[in-house]
């Protein structure tokens, strides 16, 4: 597993951020799911390990909120990813990096079984 | 000599494009027939409409070099910038809306660039409309997945000690790089400074260029 660095940005977040269960540093792995409907989790990223990088707030569930529903709010990251972690040997830098936002119910701990 | 190879071009000799007059599409009938409505209930106006329109259009990629000029000169603003964008960008005039805007700095450390490769989420209420390119299925499938050589053919060859890091604009937030200040403008006014901070410096597919 390749793990980006990560600086933890010298600021709170702008937005309230709910109750976040991870924080800057934390290394977390996106779900490898498939569920219908609106999705704002992209298949490069599904089953992939990487490290929050900062709480953006906590927004609305985009599942829910496609279909006109409360969903609630649920706390939002921006996640770093190493091109070695998402694209293994087909990556022509290996630690040159991607940020992408990742809701909290696509998330979990990298060491979770 | 025969005239029909010509016939598809116009008087000045370059083609004719076709007319858009084919039958709407489900969604142009449904976009019009919701407009309609909320008109005839009273809940917006063809004024209102048309002003949101204007509005839109008036914004512009020097607006954020507005912002980005004022960040090189103002330790302070650039501190708050980078800290809640919005809010910062508000200081100088410029309306946010709903838009949660990050700013992301480039250093001597680290490049960035901007994508977003579900759709075309874009910082338009400081940059007004994405470019064409910045749509295309190309450019957003490509710059996850090899940023050096995307950069490379807009022409930006970066130090191979950079890190190239891309920022997929997958959810709630959109971003805006703030590039490095160029060696050379020691002095510059701000207004003189925010001539070099193209839109494309700020997606983050080129760097500034003093000269």
């Amino acid at each position: 597993m390749s793990l980006p660095r990560v600086d933890p940005p010298p600021f709170p977040p702008p937005y309230p951020p709910g109750n976040p269960r991870f924080g800057s540093g934390d290394a977390v792995r996106v779900r490898p799911g498939i569920a219908p409907g609106h999705i704002r989790t992209p298949w490069y990223l599904r089953g992939k390990t990487g490290v929050v990088e900062r709480v953006c707030g906590a927004f609305g569930k985009p599942e829910e909120l496609a279909y006109g529903r409360d969903g609630g709010r649920v706390p939002l990251y921006r996640v770093r990813f190493t091109m070695q972690e998402v694209w293994g040997g087909k990556a022509s830098r290996p630690d040159d990096t991607i940020d992408a936002e990742i809701f909290e119910h696509w998330l979990e701990a990298a060491d979770a079984p | 000599m025969p005239h029909d190879h010509h016939d598809h071009l116009s008087p000045s000799g370059h083609p004719y494009r076709p007319d858009n007059d084919e039958a709407l599409s489900y969604w142009q009938t449904m976009e019009i027939a919701v407009r309609e409505l909320l008109v005839e209930n009273g809940i917006t106006t063809l004024a209102e409409i048309n002003e949101q329109i204007e509005a839109m259009d008036r914004r512009s990629p020097a607006d954020g070099a507005k912002v980005v000029a004022r960040a090189w000169v103002d330790p302070a603003f650039k501190a708050r910038l980078l800290a809640d964008g919005s809010a910062a960008m508000k200081e100088l005039g410029f309306e946010p809306d709903f838009m949660k805007l990050v700013v992301v700095e480039n250093t001597d450390e680290v490049h960035n660039v901007v994508v977003c490769t579900l759709c075309s989420c874009y910082p338009r209420n400081l940059l007004g409309l994405p470019p064409d390119w910045y749509k295309t299925r190309a450019y957003r499938s490509r710059t996850v997945k090899e940023p050096r050589t995307v950069l490379s053919e807009f022409g930006l060859e970066l130090a191979h000690d950079l890190r190239v890091q891309v920022h997929d604009s997958t959810a709630d937030m959109r971003y805006l790089v703030l590039p490095r200040r160029p060696d050379g403008t020691e002095g510059w006014p701000e207004e003189k400074l925010a001539q070099i901070v193209t839109r494309d410096c700020m997606i983050g597919v080129a760097v500034p260029n003093p000269a």
